[in-house]
């Protein structure tokens, strides 16, 4: 749930923006992009302790009382996954035919009408994007852990009781969870895959 | 006169090259208007400047009477009156229908307007029958004719075409330019097409303006640039292989003919320049009769001696170079190619009137 709905929020971020980035020219444009790249490989524990340090009880925000709990966990995965969504859905738009737009634009399209059908043009690039930040965000363990606090029925997630479960020494119960969230990761692939095919 | 776009000193250039130089150009509504010229000579980017998709580093352009060059609004606006099929149409994975209905859904028409207007140039275009197929599944020739509908669907006031048929077989060729000549007729739209190939401006459009190495060197009717092209450069275009250098040494008011010399021959010429004045002598190849013998009957006014230098066959046709001082190119039939027995060496006698010719100033 955690990992859904964070995965929705970043899209929400990701696909505007990654557009407006997509189709303005500016300077620094390039670099922009480098950056935005360069996040896709930031460690977990690294945005954990972030967000730890701005929401925790001395930390600027910590009058918001939002240190473990699932929102503050779904607010440091958005983070966490929007940088790499972000990237996959700039390259998603270049990859699409640069006369797409202007195809659309030269039939009477205002520019907004003309992204639009780049979006749905690159929209299974988009998708992968998508389930690329998810898979990040189901998967990763270290944020979860530091900033959700690992409280059972609250803000333990799977990966964070794999973790728990087997440091206690019940590696049957690990290896069951562990099965769960690949079969998850399995179904969410086939569903995608069965809607890029219909495409072809 | 109604002029419905209009030109006026229209430059562009990318990185400090100049694609193309002050071109000022007036379209009435209704005309078709042909832009020809060698590829590269920046036909593409006049097209895509008068469709607003780029603007250009210095001039202006009036749609309508509006001047449009920078204006966001105005530039939606125009646009949504115009339309441009690329030369080569990208179609977006949808379906054809759903291709060709985008423009209306693009401008809020109601869906039964869509789609009454969509299955109208479907039909029109003859791609009826292929509305619900996936547009990127289509062939070449297919293609074009869905980005032609796509680009009509809306009824726009001006069309741009951008080399309507490279690319495709000639079979394809002649069903898109019968579709085209058709909507020219039907509809009454002005149109403005790039095209290389001299023939296809000729078929369909009203007047031909050729554009070579970024200027427009000469705007007139077909018949005009082909008969009497007003440069060198344009000659060459449009196929006058036999350009002479030479000077004007005589003239002679009452005939209205110049002697020239070409290289130390002198040719008879029809012209309106003064003596002295350097010019080129423009001679089709195919106005070049070829003779064993100098004949006593023929009216032509030159006639050189020289010696076969080339012969090529194309075709039906053979096309003869005589050294006559310098290269003249003729062209004969293959059956009096036989009767000459022409050979490499032989010695013929190349004859031509003074009215096959015609003179342009050097610059």
């Amino acid at each position: 749930m955690i990992s859904a709905s964070s995965c929705i929020i970043a899209t929400l971020i990701s696909l505007p923006l990654g557009s407006v980035i997509h189709f303005s020219r500016f300077p620094g444009k390039r670099l922009l992009i480098n950056i935005i790249q360069t996040l896709y490989s930031v460690p977990t524990v690294a945005v954990g302790l972030l967000v730890f340090l701005f929401f925790s009880r001395a930390g600027p925000l910590g009058g918001l009382n939002l240190l473990f709990t699932p929102t503050l966990m779904v607010l440091g995965q958005v983070l966490l996954i929007t940088p790499l969504m972000l990237g996959l859905i700039i390259s998603a738009l270049s990859g699409v035919d640069k006369f797409v737009s202007e195809t659309a634009i030269s039939l009477g399209a205002s520019r907004y009408q003309a992204s639009i059908i780049t979006i749905k043009e690159a929209r299974y690039a988009v998708l992968t994007a998508v389930t690329m930040g998810f898979g990040r965000a189901i998967s990763e363990v270290g944020l979860a852990l530091m900033v959700g606090g690992n409280i059972r029925g609250y803000t333990r997630t799977l990966t964070t009781a794999i973790s728990l479960e087997t440091s206690k020494g019940d590696v049957e119960l690990s290896i069951a969870l562990g099965i769960i969230l690949i079969l998850i990761a399995l179904a969410i692939n086939v569903i995608l895959n069965r809607l890029q095919q219909r495409q072809s | 006169m109604d002029n419905l776009v209009e030109a006026i000193g229209l430059s562009q250039e990318y990185k400090e090259r100049y694609v193309l130089r002050s071109i000022s150009l007036k379209i009435p509504r209704g005309e078709v208007f042909a832009l020809i010229g060698p590829t590269g000579s920046g036909k593409t980017t006049l097209l895509r400047l008068l469709d607003l998709l780029e603007a250009p580093a210095r001039g202006k352009i009036y749609f309508d009477g509006i001047d449009v060059t920078r204006s966001r609004r105005h530039g939606l606006e125009a646009r949504r009156r115009m339309s441009f099929v690329q030369q080569k149409p990208v179609v977006f994975s949808t379906s054809v229908y759903d291709n060709v209905a985008c423009g209306l859904r693009w401008r809020r028409q109601r869906n039964e307007l869509v789609r009454r207007r969509v299955e109208e140039v479907l039909e029109l275009v003859g791609m009826a029958n292929h509305k619900n197929r996936k547009a990127k599944t289509l062939s070449g020739g297919e293609t074009q004719r869905v980005a032609i509908a796509r680009a009509l669907a809306t009824e726009p006031e001006l069309l741009f075409l951008d080399e309507p048929t490279a690319n495709l077989d000639p079979i394809s060729t002649s069903k898109i330019e019968e579709v085209l000549a058709h909507v020219i007729r039907q509809q009454k739209t002005t149109v403005v097409m790039a095209t290389h190939d001299m023939s296809q401006g000729q078929r369909l459009a009203s007047r031909i303006g050729v554009l070579i190495d970024g200027e427009v060197l000469q705007i007139g009717s077909a018949n005009e640039i082909f008969t009497s092209p007003r440069s060198k450069e344009v000659a060459e275009f449009v196929g006058i292989e036999n350009i002479l250098a030479g000077e004007i040494i005589q003239k002679d008011n009452n005939m209205v003919t110049a002697s020239m010399d070409v290289n130390g021959a002198a040719i008879q010429a029809i012209s309106d320049y003064a003596v002295g004045e350097e010019v080129y002598v423009l001679i089709r190849p195919e106005d070049i009769t070829l003779a064993l013998a100098r004949s006593g009957t023929s009216s032509a006014r030159n006639v050189l001696e020289g010696k076969i230098a080339k012969i090529a066959q194309v075709g039906p046709i053979v096309r003869v170079e005589v050294d006559c001082g310098f290269p003249l190119l003729g062209l004969i039939t293959k059956t009096s190619a036989e009767e000459l027995d022409v050979a490499i060496g032989k010695r013929v006698y190349a004859s031509f009137k003074a009215t096959a010719t015609r003179t342009v100033k050097k610059v």
